[in-house]
């Protein structure tokens, strides 16, 4: 269903791997190797690497295939519709209307985008959150807690991971329909709230993270164990949590196929859908062609999402660490 | 007290994944014809499913795209992570960072940078054509159409593959570097004979995901379709086709129907690699 947070998956599988969330990825590349050894120089080895100018500027051309499509998004949000087409895609036009194309962007078709934007915003508080919320308790009973059952749901949702999430759309959208709940906010939100990944994750997380003896010293001295969660369990998983919570952002922000199938009222539709719907329009002979509205509603919908990204972005790659190593 | 935590995640989950498996598998079974209404078919969706020749052509399409572009996506993204990793960039948290970076951008606003970069009106291949006088191959022509898509998957996901790779690089031992070098070993030798089979299942997974990506192709083509109505055919992939039976069509059953044989191949496929990929070592 949440194609994305399938993609996001892509790190997944059994493991027994540390999470090393939570701190700085600062692990010391060089070991003195002259002091340590004592009896061999080892002067520029994988040990104690010397940098390299080619290698970088060869790598360079990939940073360059990354960045070339924002750049050039960037650019083009700076010019108006005529500067668009008259002038060169990667560089700046003379007149520079990056403020007047924000302006428009919010105010056309009376604020439409920033309808679409607040859409955005509950989708992802809604839809993230709650993914996060029951993801956390639910790696937590599977990490702490035997229970009836456990092993099978561990290995059926694994093994969801797996499925197409195209696959579930068509059927997921007749139930829905049925249940009158399509073209309502519910439709977006509700499938969101899984995240195979996020549970799989919160799993391995809680298992290093919680001690048992913790939690059975707290039982021993009388506390429940809803409150033994709250006061003992939680605080240890919080940065397993900022990750879950991430990774579900960004995936529901991106969101595109299933408010498609869900969403027909503009009203309703995430800003993803909008753009889209503004492209449809300025392709349709006798629609206003507002490519320069499209351009600047791209930039204003990825700043948000990039900003986040990197701010935590040592989120991601203890996230990723966790899921892609397996012994 | 288990089932009391796990509870909510299960409840949900069996409403939106395991329900909606059971609903296609009971929607196959049926047609809907104009006179008649919703009669009880058996398998004979299954047996046209089969014989379909455009849901045939849209998967030997797809199939053949992740031949060409898993590969290069994940080699880019596997000598990039063993570049940052090695140790000899200047500036290697930028470069990690970056490259990352078209991961957190959603498929719409990839595609339609993309797509608008292509186009001849105001695209850099327009640029391209008017600055030195030249015709370049329109990138959104039918024949050229799915190697764009392509770019832009790769695109989007490289970044994300390299940090997949890199975090796995990362957290193999040093000292068997160490090893590999007092035995003399190079190190292009030490990335081929230590560091490949450290983090193969990272590569094995990175994989099966990009082949069930791949599989799924839906968003870049949807989207591209308004710029390039007559390259992007309503059965250019799989899931373009069951979405456009589905919803433009109203053939629900059938709909159903192609996203099981859909879903089906692809478990399979992803089986395979991962039978194969964690054989040896």
């Amino acid at each position: 269903m949440t194609t994305s947070m399938t993609t996001a998956a892509a790190g997944s599988g059994p493991t027994s791997a540390e999470p090393r969330t939570g701190r700085a990825p600062a692990a010391p590349h060089r070991i003195p190797p002259a002091a340590v050894r004592g009896r061999k120089r080892l002067p520029h080895t994988p040990l104690n690497p010397r940098r390299s100018v080619p290698l970088t500027l060869l790598t360079g051309l990939v940073l360059v295939y990354t960045l070339l499509p924002l750049a050039w998004l960037v650019v083009n949000a700076t010019k108006s519709r005529r500067g668009l087409v008259d002038s060169f895609g990667l560089w700046f036009a003379d007149d520079f209307s990056l403020w007047d194309n924000i302006t428009r962007t919010v105010t056309y078709d009376d604020g439409v985008f920033v309808r679409w934007l607040l859409n955005t915003l509950l989708y992802v508080a809604a839809g993230a959150g709650g993914a996060t919320v029951l993801a956390v308790l639910g790696g937590y009973a599977l990490a702490k807690y035997d229970f009836p059952g456990r092993k099978a749901v561990f290995a059926v949702v694994i093994g969801a991971v797996a499925v197409p999430g195209t696959a579930l759309a068509v059927p997921t959208f007749l139930m829905f329909s049925n249940m009158g709940l399509t073209n309502t906010p519910w439709a977006v939100i509700i499938p969101s709230l899984i995240s195979p990944f996020g549970l799989y994750l919160m799993w391995v997380f809680a298992a290093e993270a919680v001690p048992a003896e913790l939690l059975e010293a707290a039982r021993i001295d009388g506390s429940g164990e809803l409150r033994t969660f709250f006061t003992i369990a939680l605080p240890l998983l919080v940065p397993g949590t900022v990750t879950v919570l991430l990774f579900s952002m960004v995936a529901t922000w991106n969101n595109y196929f299933l408010p498609l199938i869900m969403i027909k009222d503009p009203d309703w539709y995430p800003l993803t859908l909008g753009l889209n719907a503004w492209n449809a329009q300025a392709q349709t002979a006798g629609g206003e062609a507002v490519f320069d509205l499209i351009v600047t509603g791209s930039l204003l919908t990825i700043v948000p999402i990039v900003v986040v990204f990197l701010l935590l972005q040592r989120y991601w790659q203890s996230g990723l660490a966790a899921g892609s190593v397996k012994e | 007290m288990g089932w009391g935590f796990a509870g909510p995640f299960v409840a949900v989950f069996g409403l939106v994944f395991l329900a909606p498996i059971g609903y296609a598998g009971y929607l196959s079974l049926f047609r809907d014809r104009l006179i008649g209404g919703t009669s009880f078919v058996g398998l004979d969706n299954y047996g046209e499913a089969l014989t379909d020749p455009r849901f045939w052509d849209g998967l030997t399409r797809v199939g053949l795209f992740l031949l060409v572009q898993v590969p290069i996506m994940l080699g880019i993204a596997l000598l990039t992570a063993l570049a940052i990793d090695s140790g000899r960039l200047y500036g290697k948290t930028f470069f990690r960072v970056s490259i990352f970076l078209p991961y957190a951008v959603p498929a719409v606003v990839a595609s339609l940078i993309w797509g608008f970069m292509y186009g001849g009106q105001f695209g850099l291949v327009g640029n391209i054509n008017e600055a030195l006088g030249v015709s370049l191959p329109d990138p959104l022509s039918p024949s050229l159409v799915l190697a764009s898509i392509g770019n832009i998957v790769t695109w989007e996901f490289v970044g994300y593959n390299m940090l997949i790779f890199y975090s796995a690089l990362k957290v193999v031992p040093r000292s068997l570097y160490e090893a590999a070098a007092i035995d003399g070993a190079g190190e292009w030798r030490i990335v081929t004979s230590v560091k490949l089979p450290a983090i193969r299942s990272a590569l094995v997974i990175a994989t099966i995901f990009s082949i069930i990506g791949s599989f799924q192709l839906f968003n870049e083509p949807s989207i591209l379709q308004k710029l390039a109505p007559n390259a992007i055919t309503n059965d250019l992939t799989p899931n373009l086709y069951t979405y456009s039976l589905s919803f433009s069509g109203q053939q629900h059953n059938y709909a159903a129907t192609v996203a099981i044989v859909m879903g089906v191949i692809t478990a399979i496929i992803a089986y395979a690699v991962q039978l194969r990929g964690m054989r040896k070592g």
